[in-house]
């Protein structure tokens, strides 16, 4: 049995450590914050200008002038400050974040990853994630291994744009966690259930196991 | 020295031209100086390069000036959240430079700062990265971006004083402190505006140097993500 979107949050909230500095991305990353395991105190960033993100609010504590980079309605906490872009970015950039997760397009088992376009189709832009995947010292996408075509976006190399050339760190999908090491994407661990030919057959990159 | 003003449309008078380029502060619609983009709107510039994080929504902050075609070119990282800027850039009526969010905000603080250009691992072997300078420092490779010099900046706080000095609240702040200081004039809209010395110097986020103009704004605040927990 594959990972749901919670139990895959759930797995990327183990790769959290104490007193950790995180950036979470849009979408199943920002589903991390509910996995933040028993006595681990991490401080989550939001690359909008805030450090010390709390829960979204109640609603009568809804305010305009407290969003994230998913431009959702948020809290604050005890520990919060607020920051300009530009320095909202020299955190990120300077490396002062410990990790960021994100989701993904596709990765390459050389750890090179795209999420910011498609050509010709979809063009958002790259928001923050070209600044984190430069910047952040440990870089954990989180992303489901196939498209709603059944195809690996786990590649032997990226055919969209790209967001950053080697960045990637670790990947963790609905089917188990890889590592990117020379020679192609090193399976750490298996969703229990999963088979050696699940993994093969839906990753297009080098397995190393 | 007069700094603040009775309306937007009295601010902008003699501070716009068409094919200016302005810097806008915001982030989504948070921290947008709507009222200012609206004024703007009524002068009728056109041929606007803006370097905005974002283009605002349908029919809200920079989105407005899509809708008139008063925008050339937009500086953004990120443009999700309107569909008339998609049809405008799919169909090559809009230009854009595409510019990741970190470079972005430091191309304005470095523009605003005279430093006209700057290296930065952001981008390196993406297609940002082609046709600009790159160098190696310590043996890793970085690109060259330009500061932004504009014409016009644009920005939104919360409080500010006839002196110009202007404190942001919560993440209405973001790109607002930046986009401030890179325009050769600065227009500020404010919630408030307060007495001389009432602000405590320790805490002013933006020292009034940077702030040649400032009006009360009167545009009502727009959430565009409204997320919520149970009790």
């Amino acid at each position: 049995m594959a990972w749901n979107r919670d139990q895959m949050a759930a797995r990327a909230g183990q790769e959290l450590k104490d007193g950790m500095y995180v950036n979470l991305g849009i979408g199943i990353p920002t589903l991390v914050s509910n996995f933040i395991p028993e006595g681990v105190d991490v401080t989550l960033q939001s690359e909008n200008g805030m450090l010390g993100m709390g829960p979204f609010p109640l609603e009568d504590e809804v305010d305009a002038d407290l969003i994230n980079a998913g431009k959702q309605t948020i809290t604050e906490l005890d520990r919060t400050s607020y920051f300009s872009s530009a320095d909202s970015f020299s955190m990120i950039r300077g490396g002062h974040i410990d990790m960021a997760i994100l989701g993904a397009m596709e990765v390459a088992e050389n750890g090179d990853l795209a999420n910011w376009m498609i050509p010709g189709k979809l063009v958002k832009g790259m928001g923050g994630a070209m600044d984190l995947v430069a910047g952040v010292r440990r870089v954990v996408v989180l992303m489901s291994q196939v498209n709603k075509h059944g195809d690996s976006k786990l590649l032997k190399a990226c055919t969209l744009p790209l967001t950053g050339k080697g960045v990637v760190n670790r990947i963790i999908s609905e089917l188990g966690v890889y590592d990117v090491v020379e020679g192609g994407l090193q399976l750490v661990e298996m969703a229990e259930g999963v088979t050696l030919a699940d993994i093969h057959a839906a990753t297009e990159a080098t397995v190393v196991v | 020295m007069k700094k603040v003003y009775d309306s937007a449309a009295e601010a902008l008078q003699g501070a716009v031209h068409d094919g200016m380029k302005i810097a806008v502060g915001g982030f989504g619609l948070c921290g947008i100086p709507e009222t200012l983009i609206e004024a703007l709107r009524d002068t009728g510039a056109t041929g606007i390069t803006a370097a905005s994080n974002n283009a605002g929504t349908d029919g809200f902050g920079l989105g407005r000036l899509l809708e008139t075609r008063q925008i050339k070119k937009m500086i953004s990282s990120y443009v999700g959240e309107n569909a008339e800027f998609m049809r405008q850039y799919l169909s090559g009526e809009l230009e854009v430079e595409f510019t990741p969010q970190g470079t972005l905000a430091e191309r304005m603080r470095a523009g605003g700062a005279g430093i006209p250009g700057f290296y930065t691992k952001t981008g390196v072997g993406t297609a940002i990265a082609e046709g600009k300078d790159h160098k190696e420092f310590n043996g890793e490779t970085y690109i060259m971006e330009e500061g932004i010099f504009a014409d016009l900046s644009l920005v939104k706080a919360w409080k500010g004083d006839a002196q110009g000095n202007l404190v942001y609240r919560k993440t209405a702040r973001n790109f607002n402190p930046n986009a401030a200081t890179c325009g050769k004039i600065c227009i500020a809209e404010v919630e408030e505006i307060v007495p001389v010395g009432s602000l405590d110097p320790d805490l002013i986020h933006t020292p009034g140097i940077f702030v040649n103009r400032l009006v009360l704004g009167t545009a009502e605040k727009k959430i565009e993500n409204r997320t919520t927990r149970a009790a």
